[in-house]
Order: C-alpha cells, then structure tokens, then sequence
C-alpha cells in the first residue's frame, strides 16, 4: 500500500501534537492574563493537530499519489557510527571512538573502498588529535582504558 | 555620533590583528564549504558553535559572520564547474554558469560572479551601516506586544515563503516552537518535557539541533543519490572578464543587489530565494530571454549579487531587532546570547564597537574575498576533485566531535543521532527544516513577550491590535497567510 507522503506528514504533525498535550496534562494553564507553564504548550499542542489535519485532509483529496523511496542503509550506517562515537569516546579517549566511527560511517557510502577507509581512518584520526587536543585544547584523553 | 566616526570606530576594531585573523578564517572557511556540495553554512556554524564559547564576543561574531557570506562566494565555484549548487543559494547559477564554463567561459563566469558578489556585499554593507541605526533607534519603543508581533510575522514568513509547502511550513514552526520549550520554564521554574531526563532540564541545545537536522540527515539524503561527479576545469585559463562582459553585467548585478537587499531584510526569505528572483526578473525585463540558460553572463551576475546581499542585509533586523530572519541568522543570534550580548535594538547604542566592528570587519571579509575568489580560485578548484566518499565520514566526524565538545556529554551525541533520523524523515516528507529551527529559537522569547503582554493588558488580547506599531506587524502576517490562501482554503477547491 501507498501512502501519499502528505498523509504521513500529517500523521507525524497530529502525532506530536498529542504527544505535547500529553505531556503538558500536569502543568497549570492559567489564565490568558496570568498565564501558567501550561498555556503556551497546550495552546501550540491544539495548533499542531490543527494543521496537521489540515494537511491529511487535502492529501487525501489529491489524487499524485507516488510511491516513497526510503533507504535506511546510509542513514542506519551513520546513525550507528555516531552512537559508536558517543560510546566509545568517553570510556575509551578520542582516538578509539574515532578508528570505530570512520569504518562504520564509510560503511554507509556505496563507492567507499577499505583500503582507502584505512587511509583516511589513520590520517584524520590523527588530524583531530593534532587539531582539537593540541591545537584547541580540549580537555579530551586520546587513548584511555 | 555620526556615521563616519562609527565606522571609524568600527574599523578600528575590525582592523586589530586579532579581529582580522578571525574574519579571514572565517571567510576561507566559508568559502571553502560553500565550494563542497553537501555541507553549507547552517551546520558548519553550528559546529564551531561550542568552539566560539571559547573566544570574546567580537571575534567569534566576526568570524561566524564572514563563514555565512563566504559561503555566498564559494556555492558559485561549484555551480559554475560542476553544473551542480555548492549552497542552495547558487542554485540557479548552475543555470547560466555551467553553459558559461562549457563554452570556455568558466573564467569569465567565476570572475562576474565574484565582483558581483563583492558589488553586492559593499552595497549591503552600507546598507546596514545607514538602515540599522534608526532602525534600531525605531524599535527602542517597542514593547512586548510589538515583539510579539514582530516574531510572529517572522515565523509566519519563514513558514510561507521557503520552499515547498505553506502549511507543512506553518506546522515546522509549531514543531520547533514546541521543541524550544522543552527545559526549565524561567516564570514557574517548572521543567517543562523533560520526563526527568537531566540533560533535558537545561533545554536542547542549539548545536544538535542544527547539526542532526541538517547537516546528519543531509548525509544520509546524499548518499542515495548516484554521485555525478565530473567537475568541468578543463578551460580555466583567463579568469579576465572581457570588456563586453563586464558592461553587460553592471545592470544586473546592480538590480540583483536591490532585490537581494529586500529579500534579505523581509524576514523569512533567505538568499535562496532572492536569487531565484533576481534571476527571474533578469531574465523577465531581457531583450533576448532566449538567451537564458545558454549561457547568459547576465544570469550569472544577478542571483549572485542577490545571495551575497542578502546574506548581508539579512544581518539587519537580527543585529538591530533582535529578530532572525532565516536559519542561519538564528544560530548568529544565539551565538550572541551565549556570548552574554543581549540582541536588540540597544545593540547598536549600548555596544557600539560590536556593532560597527562587525559592519566594518563584512567589508573587509568581502575584499579578502575577492583575493581569494579571483588569484586564487585554482586552489578551491582542486578541491573539487575531492570524492564525496572521502568528505562525507569527515563530516560524520565532525558532527560527533563538535556536539560532544558543548558539554563533554555523549548524550548530546546520541540525541545528534536521533535528530539525523528525524530529519531524513522530514527530508523524504518534504518538510523543510529551516521553518523548524527558527521556531526554535523564537520559541521561549516569544513565549515570553507574550505573558507579559497579556499581563500588562489584564488578559485582552486586542493588544495586538490597538497599538499601532503592533497593528502593522499583524496586518502584514495576516496579508502573508492570504497571500498563500489558495493552499490552505478547502472550500475554495469544493466549489470548484
């Protein structure tokens, strides 16, 4: 089944319209001269759902309806390239987090080859270290166990 | 003081070595992003974002300035040889550009765009010198009701007049409105979407946003694509305009200039935008219209004196309002809060070197500018020839260095990974980002402003629409939404 990728534009909008009323259902309101924490919230929560019924409604009506190419592959690659990062480099220094990071980003690419992954691994880990350890200072360990 | 003893004062302080060093890093840099397709100005400013924390106030504006304009430069090198947009706001070079360079005139068309591009920033330049002043001076009466308005005409614009859809724009803007509430609410003291989540408390910040939305899921959306790479350097051996050239590009880039500077000042519309309309134009008011994307040098001048102008014009209502007016101009005023300067109108009188020292340090960038863009542009020509393959895990890595370095938290890190799938999500739905992040930042002010109107007028909200400054503010969005009422109208298509 196609979806017109207005209706799930729309889904997402009403989606995360409900999810900010949801979450403002404990603070108080107010009133519109002294307005409580929850005013503006709850107000852009109704908004939100408004518009995004708005936009289902007239995709519905279309009548273009185009299959949506999704391609997870580069995105899951650097998504997991990133989280890699994030884990590695506070337990293990700098220059661990980034030998981890570059192979699983290039991972994303179709035309990347390994040998040239190893290359520019080695050259820019070096590269960071050099410019953000040496250079700028940062307060981070290059290799730590 | 005059304005000829605060330009003085202001290159004073854009003359300091330190302060020169900054702008010629900055405009090197923008340049060289401008040049590579896939990383642009937003996320590389978002990335040196935690760096700038580390600079005085003056320098890190200078430098944060001079990439946004460099970029301006460096998106036609790769429009004109590559037939394919560096920045978004070179697209429509690609038009007239690429059949330039096919024909052997890469150099002539990389020389016209940068002089029209220095034409441009010196008359956008002034522009900010002469307008922000009074105008700044104007909007010292306003109160919270005007600031209100002023914001939501802003956000309206941004949402109807980027690209694609005005409603899918309308409901970016609540997203990021929504987005910018998350933390401490300052009134109650109340953390408002945190879900006990510590990080949460103190708000998201401003790198992972600008970076995961756009510069992470821009990867991703790159990497779908075939990579056509074949940069076009063959002929590049006069860059020297001929005489017939250079006649018949004053015009246009003059009226580029004029239609940059509005778009730019109009708050919503970017240099994207104007190029596209400068180009129209030009290629509306020609005696031969024929000639247009084969290769006319007139539609290389126009939208490239368009994006440089806006890019500077738009500088005016953030430095002298308070208001940005488009994505990038959002993360120059957070630069600014994070640098303990209060953007607004008492910017110009109360800290006048950093006002006059940015305006003088854009003249000097678009001169240095010029040197680089015209001796030197075989050096950003090689650069080219660098295969997607080998930049894209550079960038990858700066996006996880640069967001770990705001706060040394990797939870800034993998919320940058969360906001990369979320906006490829948007990318495929084509919900454009920049509404977004806007609505971010004006978020929490415009919450602020107003509370306290509705305060001051106990609760009625006809505020909005008795004060007369305010008035003017609403007619115009309300004539911004009408403007765009065929898409939004049900009725109208049920009739029909």
């Amino acid at each position: 089944m196609h979806l017109h990728r207005d209706i799930l534009a729309a889904l997402l909008f009403i989606a995360i319209g409900a999810f900010a009323l949801y979450g403002a259902r404990g603070y108080p309101v107010g009133t519109a001269m002294q307005m409580g924490p929850g005013y503006f919230p709850v107000a852009l929560g109704w908004l939100l759902i408004l518009l995004g019924a708005l936009v289902g409604v007239r995709a519905a009506r279309a009548r273009d309806w185009q299959p949506l190419a999704w391609d997870w592959r580069p995105l899951a690659w650097i998504s997991v390239s990133i989280l890699a990062f994030g884990f590695l480099m506070p337990r293990f220094g700098l220059v661990p987090a980034l030998l981890a990071m570059f192979p699983l980003a290039a991972a994303a690419g179709r035309q990347s080859r390994w040998h040239e992954v190893v290359v520019l691994t080695l050259v820019m880990s070096g590269f960071a270290a050099a410019v953000f350890v040496y250079g700028l200072k940062l307060p981070y360990r290059l290799v730590a166990f | 003081m005059g304005v000829i003893e605060s330009l003085a004062l202001g290159f004073q302080v854009a003359l300091s070595a330190q302060n020169l060093a900054y702008c010629f890093a900055g405009v090197a840099l923008g340049t060289l992003i401008g040049v590579l397709p896939g990383i642009g100005p937003l996320s590389t400013i978002g990335l040196l974002f935690p760096i700038t924390f580390y600079l005085p106030s003056i320098p890190a504006l200078i430098m944060l300035a001079g990439i946004y304009y460099g970029a301006q430069y460096g998106g036609a090198i790769t429009s004109i040889l590559l037939n394919l947009p560096g920045e978004t706001s070179s697209a429509v070079t690609c038009l007239d550009g690429y059949p330039m360079a096919r024909g052997g005139r890469a150099g002539a068309a990389l020389a016209i765009s940068a002089l029209a591009s220095f034409l441009a920033g010196c008359l956008g330049t002034l522009l900010i010198a002469l307008a922000g002043p009074p105008l700044g001076e104007w909007a010292l009466a306003f109160g919270s009701a005007e600031y209100f308005s002023l914001m939501l005409m802003g956000l309206v614009g941004s949402a109807v007049l980027t690209q694609g859809d005005a409603v899918k724009g309308l409901a970016m803007v609540v997203v990021g409105l929504l987005i910018g509430l998350i933390g401490t609410d300052v009134n109650s003291g109340l953390p408002r979407y945190a879900f006990d989540v510590p990080e949460l408390v103190d708000g998201v910040g401003f790198t992972v946003i600008a970076v995961g939305l756009f510069a992470v899921a821009e990867i991703a959306t790159n990497l779908e694509r075939r990579e056509p790479q074949t940069a076009y350097t063959g002929a590049l051996t006069s860059i020297m305009p001929n005489a017939a050239e250079l006649a018949r590009s004053f015009w246009p880039a003059m009226r580029g200039t004029g239609v940059g500077a509005f778009f730019g000042l109009l708050p919503g519309t970017g240099p994207a935008l104007s190029s596209f309309a400068a180009y129209m134009l030009e290629k509306k008011i020609a005696r031969e219209p024929a000639r247009f994307g084969k290769g006319a040098i007139e539609g290389v001048a126009a939208p490239e004196a368009a994006n440089n102008a806006a890019a500077q014009a738009s500088f005016i209502p953030t430095l002298t309002l308070g208001i940005p007016g488009t994505a990038v101009m959002t993360l120059m005023l957070g630069a600014m809060v994070m640098q303990g300067v209060t953007p607004g109108p008492q910017v110009v009188t109360g800290n006048p070197e950093l006002f006059w020292g940015i305006v003088a340090s854009m003249w000097i960038g678009n001169l240095m500018l010029l040197v680089l863009n015209l001796p030197l542009v075989g050096v950003w020509v090689r650069l080219l020839r660098i295969p997607y393959r080998w930049l894209f895990p550079c960038v990858v890595m700066f996006c996880c260095i640069g967001n770990y370095a705001v706060n040394n938290n990797p939870v800034d890190v993998y919320l940058c990974a969360a906001l990369g799938v979320f906006g490829y999500v948007l990318a495929k739905l084509e919900c454009e980002p920049a509404p977004l992040l806007l609505g971010y930042v004006l978020g929490p002010l415009m919450e602020e402003h107003l509370r306290r109107a509705m305060l001051l007028s106990r609760g009625d909200p006809t505020v909005f629409f008795t004060r007369p400054i305010s008035l003017v503010f609403m007619v115009a969005t309300v004539l911004v939404l009408l403007f765009t009422v065929k898409g939004l109208d049900l009725r109208v298509h049920r009739r029909g």
